[in-house]
């Protein structure tokens, strides 16, 4: 592994890709004609809410759905008639989906099991993978007496023991707390660079997806609304849908666009691209109708002529009182044009 | 590249097993194929064959069973003495559900309301216990009971109430010589073989009101007495009409009690036995079979509706 | 203000209650040590163990009680194999036609016995089937199907749904995911329903009585004590052991499923 010749050869290569993938359920299309290409190697998120059809996808993957129409492909080969089994792809699942008759190290070792490696093997194999992820000794106890975030970990070593291909995260980290799943994002991130396997992870959780992922794939009814980098997504939203469901840009209609110095369309507008001005010379101003304090920073809701905008103060800098009058001034590229949907 | 995506099949096992997950209605098919088949044949195959034989009717002469179809066999359901039978069974069912939910009911409370850790389990069991338990050592137990020379005559003699007793069973129509040979008596032993299956729904639906429902009753302003007939009582309904389809389907159909326990007069079970059995009357056993489960359509149709089926 | 306490007069009704249910068995043990064998008489006039020995000698009571270990067996065995298909059939997916499915695996206990007893007879009349212990096992693993059915969905339904897709993630065959997942956490729910499908056959004499021509069950040997008795504490020592024998399974069904709600309402 590391190779620059290998390293070459898992860029050029697509992990999954998806051709004109449906699945229908009777009549409701939870995967609508998706296109989709994962490279090998890269952490890709699949980001949107509750019934988009993200986890669908996910589980055409894994094989646990098979899809109406189209074609997957895992590492170029077509899958379509290939049980989950003998996909070499590996699911870490959102409740874990631990065996509970068994400890943790025969739950780790399960796959060297059914594949025939001998005790001994499978064993020293399922140790090292419990190091992995720094649970050393925790082999002989039962699931039921671990903690939530050490049985992530299990489910996490008993996918990685098989040298998956592809590893699939099913919302891994949305049962843990906030702190745990702060720690949890980042060795999720240092292991997948560490081992160069292509991770597909699903969230409903936006900073989630934009602080791990390299692609980040924004679903909505079916369909993917946008793909690309996390800072793409995030600064040039390709529809309102994306532009509201990632961060807190301000959505603005063709007449406020307007007001606000650009072209007659519907743009988005991120709040801390916009910055609060003394009165003198300001041409935008209103009045101050709500605070929200978010830690770092505070965001200011302000009721201009045209409209409501939200602009992000930095805390500790000056913040105007409700009821207040103030000015806004904006850089000349802050404004991003979108499509209609 | 250390691993292919793809593996390859390694055996039988996998094979089948793809075969499975590229047709999933087929396994579905294959797994419910022998109960279905068994159940299709064995059961639904009988109760056909209950029908049929319930339109043949039996050669007065020979003896026979005459293969042919008629309504003859139904329209001697409704000779006297048959009636008799019927109003009788049903009358009977009616009483001991009656008893049952009166007695079942303070059980059911206390177990659903007050009873918490060992005491639960307590009586979760002591109710559990009896359900399952051999259905003919019960009845046998009732038989020593009731026994003129048991344990009955003996406790009321000893504490000086026979005459309580005598009173009791020189009530009209359903009094008798003794307890074993009385409707009173048939009724307890019922009653005490079926009180379990009253209690278990009544108790789930009472488990189900929330505790905060009745302290906002009372916090309404509600006597006890009030949250009593107003809150509990309502919701404990389907919990009682759930529990009064075993009690009733059960007494309707048992022939064994009324033969140890009773008086000479017949209960449906018993004519269903007796006509199949010593008489040979294959077809008047069956129509007089087809009853009890018209019966039970018509009260299943009415507890669905009123929504006994979730206390289940 | 609502007492968290019951009032005496419940309290009382509801134990009361209890001991109505249990105290009765009881005279069954205590009769069997009763001196007197042609009455119930109470207080027994004397005390003794002979009638254990006399049972133990008496000849008709053997050949009823293999019979009925025997078809409790073999009805128990098929019980468990037809109801845990259904089972597993019934937790996945729905389909087309699975509340009409319920409904025919709960119709064999829904309807009273006598009428599945009457069918059956009905059933081998026309076919002009002879009676044997195949007719008696056609109706006992009918009825018990739903006992063990009823216990292997209710785990069903508890295993997390996960944990048999994450072994075939894992690569296991469905072989390897019944043997290896499926099979440890779903045994002792099909235990418990086969200790009770068990219990339920080897005690069942309505049904019986229908399908057993002159055969005799050890249910049917004692109805034929309670009707013409004759040494009636010989009876006594046979209902022990028939209760012992329904009692024991039962109770290992219990510990098995503790904690879980697969045979509460399970009625017979």
């Amino acid at each position: 592994m590391g190779t620059p010749a290998r390293s070459r050869t898992l860029l050029m290569t697509n992990a999954v890709e998806f051709l004109s993938v449906s699945r229908l359920f009777g009549t409701v299309r939870a995967v609508d004609g998706v296109d989709l290409s994962i490279k090998a190697g890269s952490f890709f998120a699949m980001l949107g809410p509750s019934g988009s059809g993200k986890t669908t996808c996910l589980r055409l993957i894994s094989g646990f759905e098979r899809p109406t129409g189209g074609t997957i492909r895992i590492f170029g080969q077509d899958v379509g008639r290939v049980p989950p089994n003998l996909r070499n792809v590996n699911t870490v699942f959102q409740d874990y989906a631990l065996f509970p008759h068994m400890n943790v190290r025969d739950n780790v070792a399960y796959g060297l099991m059914v594949k025939g490696v001998d005790r001994r093997t499978r064993h020293a194999k399922a140790e090292e993978m419990l190091a992995l992820v720094k649970l050393d000794s925790y082999g002989d106890r039962k699931p039921a007496q671990l903690s939530g975030g050490q049985r992530q970990r299990v489910a996490l070593a008993r996918a990685l023991v098989n040298e998956p291909q592809v590893l699939l995260l099913d919302e891994p980290l949305g049962a843990l707390d906030l702190k745990l799943r702060e720690a949890m994002q980042d060795e999720l991130k240092a292991l997948q660079q560490r081992l160069g396997i292509t991770f597909v992870f699903v969230t409903h959780d936006q900073s989630e997806a934009l602080s791990m992922a390299d692609t980040v794939a924004v679903f909505n009814n079916g369909k993917i609304a946008q793909i690309g980098s996390p800072a793409d997504v995030y600064a040039r939203p390709r529809t309102r849908f994306v532009a509201d469901f990632v961060g807190s840009s301000n959505v603005l209609d063709p007449a406020m666009t307007r007001a606000l110095g650009g072209p007659e369309v519907t743009a988005s507008l991120r709040p801390e691209a916009l910055r609060l001005v003394p009165a003198a010379g300001a041409t935008l101003c209103g009045t101050v109708t709500g605070l929200r304090y978010l830690g770092p920073s505070v965001r200011v809701t302000v009721q201009m002529p045209f409209g409501v905008l939200g602009v992000m103060v930095p805390a500790g800098s000056p913040c105007p009182e409700p009821g207040s009058s103030v000015c806004i001034d904006l850089a000349p590229d802050a404004l991003h044009v979108m499509e209609d949907e | 590249m250390t691993r292919p995506a793809i593996l390859a099949p390694r055996g039988p096992g996998d094979r089948v097993s793809a075969l499975f997950w590229r047709h999933p209605r087929l396994f579905t098919a294959l797994l419910l194929a022998p109960p279905l088949i068994w159940l299709g044949v064995v059961y639904l195959g009988s109760l056909a064959a209950l029908l049929l034989q319930s339109f043949y009717s039996i050669d007065e002469f020979s003896g026979l069973i005459n293969r042919e179809f008629t309504l003859a066999t139904y329209a001697e359901l409704f000779r006297p003495q048959n009636m008799d039978i019927i109003i009788r069974t049903l009358t009977m069912a009616a009483m001991v559900t009656l008893g049952a939910a009166v007695i079942g009911f303070p059980i059911a409370y206390y177990a659903a309301r007050y009873a918490r850790g060992h005491w639960k389990a307590m009586f979760y069991l002591g109710i559990m216990l009896p359900l399952w338990s051999s259905y003919l050592v019960k009845v046998y137990a009732w038989k020593l009971i009731l026994a003129k020379e048991g344990i009955l005559n003996w406790a009321v003699d000893s504490i000086g109430a026979s005459f309580i007793l005598s009173g009791i069973l020189a009530l009209p129509v359903v009094g008798g010589n003794s307890l074993s040979t009385s409707y009173i008596g048939t009724w307890m032993v019922f009653l005490y073989i079926w009180l379990p299956y009253m209690i278990l729904p009544m108790q789930a639906s009472l488990e189900r009101v929330p505790t905060s429902m009745l302290e906002a009753s009372s916090d309404l302003g509600a006597t006890q007495f009030q949250t009593f007939r107003t809150v509990i009582l309502p919701l404990a309904l389907p919990g009682v009409i759930a529990g009064s389809i075993f009690t009733f389907s059960l007494t309707m159909g048992d022939y064994i009690v009324p033969q140890i326990i009773g008086n000479s007069a017949r209960m449906i079970g018993q004519a269903v036995y007796q006509l199949q059995g010593t008489a040979g009357n294959i077809p008047l056993a069956a129509a007089f079979a087809v009853v009890p489960i018209l019966i039970m359509l018509v009260y299943l149709t009415i507890a669905r509706r009123k929504g006994a089926f979730d206390a289940l | 203000m609502l007492s968290d306490r019951a009032s005496w007069g419940l309290k009382a009704a509801a134990i009361g209650g209890l001991l109505f249910l249990h105290l009765p068995i009881l005279l069954i043990f205590l009769y069997a040590f009763t001196t007197d064998e042609r009455t119930y008489q109470f207080p027994p006039p004397g005390l003794t163990t002979q009638w254990f020995a006399v049972a133990w000698n008496r000849a008709d009571i053997w050949p009823p009680l293999y019979l009925s270990l025997k078809v409790a067996v073999i009805s128990t065995a098929m019980a468990l194999v037809l109801g845990t298909l259904c089972a597993a059939a019934m937790a996945r997916a729905s389909f087309f036609g699975r509340d009409q499915i319920s409904l025919l695996i709960i119709l064999p206990i829904a309807l009273p016995g006598i009428i599945t007893g009457m069918s059956l007879r009905s059933a081998f009349a026309i076919m002009e089937i002879p009676f044997s212990t195949w007719t008696i096992v056609l109706g006992h693993a009918t009825f018990c199907i739903v006992i063990v059915y009823n216990n292997a969905v209710a785990r069903f339904r508890r295993l997390s749904g996960s944990i048999i897709e994450a072994s075939l993630d894992l690569g296991a065959n469905g072989f390897q995911t019944f043997r290896h997942v499926l099979l440890p956490n779903l045994g002792s729910a099909m235990l418990a329903g086969g200790m009770l499908a068990f219990a339920l056959s080897f005690d069942e004499v309505i049904v019986t009585t229908f399908t057993a021509g002159q055969q005799s069950t050890l249910p049917i040997w004692m109805l034929n004590e309670l009707v013409r008795p004759r040494q009636r504490p010989v009876t006594n020592v046979v209902a022990i052991a028939v209760f012992v024998t329904t009692f024991v399974p039962i109770l290992i069904a219990f510990y098995l499923t503790r904690g879980g709600s697969e045979t509460a309402g399970g009625g017979k």
